[in-house]
């Protein structure tokens, strides 16, 4: 039992370091902190993405012949807390984190050549087409339908996606579509990979109670998709789709960046002043702070023990099912507080005005990152399906 | 980085599991628990053979020369079975406090009887009046010639029956909340002045109140007036142990609330099958979780002498607390009207629980160590925080 870096390690710790101070300059701050409209987030990640691209390190987690790192756990882990200290972004998930595994794993030589290159240097914007109008939580009971033509050389797709993420900004969309209605629910479903240029495929948008542009409906409409852009066998793509969450596991519980956000929310209750005394030293506000922070440290070794245990090809433990449903609830308790310390502004809306003549600059951050963050306990399965897994699986209930 | 017992801690480890297997079912360790002092000198002469005593003891004093986690395993184990013998009084605190500040003379003559199991002791810190601040001492130490003459009471002394010898905390100068001043001296109980009260636990173990009326010290631990540097590292060490304790008792609490979800049948199926248990029973499965990460978290950091072993001790022991809580809260719901019956062993998991959240500082007082500790600071650029 040991938790002390090597000298190499350390060496590594310090390259890391070095490299984000470098890649995070004042332009692209700016560019990342400021965006809120997908399309310049779209600008200023690519850049920035290509920025880890030619260092080598935009997924390091791939497999060394595809362009990841033979890295191992400890480095991962390095790699995560240096890149969440200085605020640097995790990639976009949607194409390096979710669809490439899928793509590695799964996919022809043709379909890896064709994608994976393309995913490294941000040249193609994904999308995940997943849950729909009528399956959320139930995702298996999925619609979306695809049907062979009448040479069988396409499917043709109909139905609808929803809570997409930016794709309005999307090149291509990952889907789970029924192309078999006869079997168990599970049964019957295929991983499409679908052009967003496609005829018979438009967007939607969805206003959020956020105020930000994220989430869209999909629709496919006689959408005609190449069979070549099948993933592995017709049927399977439910299994596929469940393998990939194991990928995402691991990072899901975004322990550096909630790192980052507590400090930030620190120093804000410091320098808010209550009655005369820093908020900070409210013993009420001081206790629901602790209690954050120490549930963050926890966390942060669970997700160590998980790695660990991943890193010595063990399975990872059943610790492994809390990884989400305990970062997204800190993630939730850091929003909370940072409204908390915004008082009255954390209920005004900023509009156009500047900060200056409203008063007050983070209260529009805090009140954003509030209702958005509301979503990270509903997607990717919500915290009552977390349990229902946990309960399941782990348990044995 | 890895979170794996060496070959030897595992044998510990079996040891241990293997001795709570065969010697601590539950009516037996009620058996145990009804001895005078609350445990089995039998049981703790089998400690000494099997070479527990020695862990934290240095080689030279014919320790076994472990670390904090060799001490994890063996509390760990102890909590998954409510071992009740004095293993966290007398040799970690009191053997503890011998070996980090007493005189060669007397580290040679007391340790190696800690080891062989023919000495019990213990450390007497507590006041009245002190509640969990331990620098809080009105016990006070006068000079005599050559020996210190002791004044004062001490509560809640654990194994304060069973102890031969005791290491009291008390004031040879200085306010009576100051960190200097303090001075750690032994003391036989059975000298002139001493008169100890002794009582049970709520889980059975002994302690005892331990008044001192011009009672003549044996020795002075370490020099005078640097009680508080020495008994730190060693009190560290201790909340270490109850943690470790503490996690074997909600895994075994756990575990057996598990398997009554999972037998116990009303409606016509088992209560396992209705979410509103299976919910809380991951949040219970959450909480052991929680405090085996900041165990091991803790458990390293001090290992390695680590800057952040300190805040990570602190958050340790508020989770011990807050999760014993809603283990033991929970455990006995989920039984029913079983849960508070004396014929299962819940409600005295529950009880150690409890003690082990109240030993050295609760969660709420710790909680408020820790926000001081990591909330201080100069104000620094509020931009970066916006940003």
């Amino acid at each position: 039992m040991d938790i002390r870096f090597t000298d190499e390690e350390l060496a590594f710790q310090a390259e890391v370091q070095q490299f984000f101070a470098s890649v995070m300059d004042d332009g692209l701050k700016a560019k990342l902190h400021g965006a809120e409209a997908s399309l310049d987030l779209k600008e200023g990640m690519i850049e920035y993405q290509r920025r880890l691209n030619a260092k080598g390190w935009m997924a390091p987690g791939w497999p060394v012949e595809y362009g990841g790192q033979d890295w191992s756990v400890t480095q991962h882990f390095i790699f995560n807390a240096e890149r969440g200290k200085t605020g640097a972004p995790a990639p976009i998930p949607f194409g390096v984190t979710m669809v490439a595994p899928v793509i590695y794993t799964y996919g022809t030589d043709e379909q890896k050549a064709r994608f994976l290159p393309r995913i490294l240097n941000s040249d193609d914007w994904w999308c995940q087409g997943y849950s729909e109008p009528g399956a959320g939580s139930d995702l298996a009971s999925l619609q979306c339908k695809a049907e062979r033509d009448g040479d069988g050389e396409n499917y043709v797709v109909n139905g609808s996606k929803i809570w997409t993420s930016f794709a309005q900004a999307a090149d291509w969309i990952f889907c789970l579509v029924r192309t078999d209605n006869s079997g168990r629910k599970q049964d019957g479903i295929s991983f499409l990979l679908i052009d967003m240029t496609t005829p018979g495929v438009t967007v939607s948008p969805i206003e959020t109670i956020d105020g930000i542009y994220h989430l869209n409906e999909v629709h496919f409409d006689n959408a005609r998709v190449p069979v070549e852009n099948r993933i592995g066998e017709e049927g399977k793509g439910w299994t596929y789709a469940k393998s990939l969450l194991v990928h995402e596991r691991l990072s899901i519980a975004e322990v550096a960046d909630s790192k980052r956000n507590l400090e930030q929310l620190r120093e804000l209750a410091r320098a808010e002043v209550n009655g005369g005394q820093p908020l900070l030293q409210d013993p009420v506000f001081a206790k629901r702070l602790a209690d954050v922070e120490i549930d963050l440290m926890a966390l942060e070794f669970t997700e160590l023990r998980v790695l660990a245990s991943a890193a010595e090809g063990g399975m990872p433990g059943p610790e492994s099912s809390l990884l989400k449903l305990q970062g997204t609830t800190i993630q939730q308790s850091i929003q909370e507080l940072r409204m908390d310390v915004a008082g009255y502004y954390s209920q005004t809306l900023q509009g156009d005005l500047s900060p200056a003549q409203l008063g007050n600059d983070f209260a529009d951050f805090a009140q954003k990152q509030y209702f958005r963050g509301r979503a990270s306990s509903i997607y990717g399965g919500s915290d009552e399906v977390q349990k229902n897994v946990t309960a399941k699986h782990v348990l044995g209930l | 980085m890895n979170f794996n017992l060496s070959e030897e801690q595992t044998m510990i480890q079996d040891s241990v599991a293997r001795f709570v297997h065969d010697t601590y079912a539950f009516d037996k360790r009620n058996e145990t628990v009804a001895l005078e002092h609350g445990f089995s000198a039998d049981n703790w002469q089998q400690f000494a053979e099997l070479g527990w005593l020695s862990i934290p003891f240095a080689e030279e004093y014919g320790g076994f020369g472990g670390g904090p986690v060799d001490t994890m395993v063996i509390m760990q184990e102890f909590g998954r079975g409510l071992v009740a013998e004095p293993f966290l009084p007398t040799v970690l605190l009191f053997g503890g406090l011998l070996q980090a500040g007493a005189s060669e003379e007397l580290k040679n003559k007391l340790i190696p009887q800690v080891v062989a199991g023919e000495l019990q002791g213990t450390f007497a810190f507590a006041e009245r009046q002190s509640r969990y601040a331990i620098t809080d001492v009105k016990t006070r130490a006068r000079q005599d010639g050559v020996n210190w003459v002791l004044n004062g009471e001490k509560t809640v002394v654990l194994n304060g029956g069973a102890a031969q010898k005791l290491i009291v905390l008390a004031r040879s100068s200085g306010e009576q909340s100051g960190e200097s001043g303090l001075s750690l001296f032994l003391v036989d109980p059975s000298a002139e002045g001493v008169t100890t009260t002794t009582y049970r636990m709520t889980d059975g173990r002994e302690a005892a109140n331990i008044t001192l009326g011009n009672v003549t010290a044996e020795a002075v631990i370490g020099g005078i007036g640097e009680g508080y540097g020495l008994m730190s590292p060693v009190v560290d060490q201790a909340v270490l142990a109850v943690a470790a304790d503490a996690l074997g008792a909600m895994e075994s609490l756990n575990a057996q609330t598990l398997e009554y979800l999972k037998t116990r049948k009303q409606f016509g199926t088992h209560i396992g099958s209705f979410q509103a248990l299976q919910h809380r029973m991951v949040d219970m499965f959450a909480a052991c979780e929680n405090t085996r990460s900041l165990l091991y978290r803790a458990v390293c950091a001090l290992d390695a002498g680590d800057e952040d072993a300190q805040r990570s001790l602190l958050a340790l022991k508020v989770m011990v607390g807050r999760a014993g809580r809603k283990i033991g809260g929970e455990g006995i719901q989920m039984h029913g009207g079983m849960g508070m019956t004396e014929e299962l062993s819940v409600g005295s998991y529950v009880k150690r629980l409890m003690i082990a959240n109240t030993l050295f500082g609760d969660a709420d007082y710790q909680q408020q160590r820790f926000s001081t500790l990591v909330n201080a600071g100069e104000k620094q650029s509020v931009a970066a925080a916006a940003a």
